[in-house]
């Protein structure tokens, strides 16, 4: 029996709110995030991301009850990402009860900080979140698909700055360095709802023998079949879907059971 | 005393926190982390949880072996339970691929790194098939349930006759063992939903009774 394909539900929380953001900005709240978390657990979730999306050091303080309360009443792993630039900070999530920290512009500034995580924490608790954007300007390596036009730049800072950096190159060194799994969000797809960008989530797959999670575009459950269909991905992930209840963890599971996706329920 | 008072011992190396919540949501009405193993009078259970490396996690018990080893024998014979999780099970054996010093020796095998086949780690949920061993940890749970394993190392222990259950990932790798009162998972319950309550609550049970 294969492993189970994973069905995550992200939270984005500002300020200990979550909130759903389209195109990674402008943000409507949506709600308290361990509320938010019972329900999803009730519905079958496999998993949890929340990502902190608050920009005040005040707000970061308030993630960590956040993250304290949501253990209290979990029994599914979780991940907690944005905001973690150094060790400290993701020592303190990770005391505060996370299962995974997820770092993602503090790993492309500084990727001895993967190595310093895995080697304290162990590989299963480090998670690179990895933003790509499609580029077709430029001489970077293109991506490992034939007949492509643009090849895939990591962007940092919330997906506002270009790095430079072909994201498949850097799923290859973040595995080095010794991420335990990929968190994959594809830009252009985010806020989409028109699925998930396919030749991105394949390109990395096939370059990594880590986990990798698919994010970014999934407006309804067939794009989840679509994605695990298609590619090698381990999980994919979505938040609309769900907060706004166009569809629930346990429908997506039964529909992707039904098309021979083997998942848990 | 109270009736059950379940120590976690802390490598030192990570997130305690949700099993120490998961123990007292499953019922343990006291639950302690400890960083020193001398004296475990006064517990009713002993936990060696899941995060960290094997030669950090050996080094950290090294100042204590002695009175771990002994309440091991003492959890074997059906004395106060213990329970190792991942590499809290891991440690048990007589070493590890991970790791160069010597593991504790309580059960004989060796801990091997997953096929080369496969995505490492062993990251998700994935089922387990029980095998027609009597088991206390696996009362109610049924046949294929679905846990979650994180892990890249899997134990092979050289008495099949404790191995409980077991769980498919490019080759065949021991889910659970338990021997007497002594138990270990190669998945985590603390975070495997429903079926891993029940496992904790069935722990917990036998801790109250050894008491």
């Amino acid at each position: 029996m294969p492993l189970a394909k994973r069905i995550i539900p992200c939270l984005d929380v500002d300020n200990g709110r979550v909130v759903k953001g389209v195109h990674f900005e402008e943000v409507k709240e949506a709600g308290d995030p361990v509320e938010f978390a019972q329900k999803y657990k009730s519905q079958g979730a496999d998993e949890l991301i929340f990502l902190d999306i608050t920009a005040s050091q005040q707000g970061r303080e308030t993630m960590k009850n956040v993250v304290c309360k949501v253990a209290q009443v979990i029994d599914i792993p979780f991940t907690v990402g944005g905001g973690i630039r150094k060790l400290e900070d993701a020592r303190e999530i990770l005391l505060s009860g996370a299962d995974k920290v997820s770092i993602n512009t503090a790993a492309v500034k500084n990727p001895e900080l993967i190595k310093k995580l895995m080697s304290i924490f162990g590989r299963q608790c480090v998670v690179v979140a990895i933003d790509a954007k499609k580029n077709i300007r430029g001489t970077k390596a293109r991506s490992e698909i034939s007949d492509q036009k643009y090849w895939f730049e990591v962007k940092i800072f919330g997906g506002k700055t270009g790095t430079g950096i072909d994201a498949i190159e850097w799923a290859k060194e973040v595995e080095t360095l010794g991420a335990g799994e990929i968190l994959l969000t594809s830009i252009d797809a985010d806020g989409t709802e028109n699925g998930y960008d396919i030749n991105l989530t394949k390109s990395i797959c096939d370059a990594v023998r880590i986990p990798v999670i698919a994010s970014g575009g999934c407006g309804e459950p067939r794009h989840m079949l679509e994605v695990f269909k298609q590619t090698d991905v381990d999980a994919a992930l979505a938040a609309s879907i769900f907060h706004y209840e166009k569809s629930s963890v346990g429908r997506v599971k039964d529909y992707l059971k039904n098309n021979g996706i083997e998942v848990r329920v | 005393m109270k009736r059950n008072n379940i120590a976690i011992f802390d490598y030192g190396a990570g997130n305690l926190f949700s099993l120490k919540a998961a123990l007292e949501r499953n019922g343990a009405e006291s639950v302690s982390i400890l960083r020193k193993l001398n004296d475990l009078r006064g517990f009713t259970g002993i936990v060696l949880p899941g995060v960290g490396n094997f030669d950090p996690a050996i080094r950290s018990v090294e100042p204590f072996k002695e009175s771990l080893l002994r309440a091991m024998e003492i959890a074997m014979n059906g004395g106060v339970p213990m329970l190792g999780i991942c590499l809290g099970m891991e440690m048990l054996f007589n070493k590890s691929e991970e790791g160069t010093l010597d593991g504790l020796k309580i059960l004989d095998g060796e801990v091997v790194m997953l096929s080369k086949r496969v995505k490492i780690p062993h990251m998700g949920w994935n089922n387990i098939s029980t095998t027609d061993r009597e088991s206390k940890l696996l009362q109610g749970v049924s046949n294929g349930s679905w846990v979650y394993f994180v892990h890249s190392y899997y134990v092979k222990p050289t008495d099949k006759n404790i191995v409980i259950a077991n769980s498919v990932y490019g080759d065949v790798i021991p889910a659970l063992v338990e021997n007497g009162n002594l138990f270990g998972t190669q998945f985590h319950p603390e975070k495997s939903g429903a079926v891993g309550a029940i496992m904790i609550k069935n722990f917990l049970k036998e801790c109250t009774q050894c008491s």
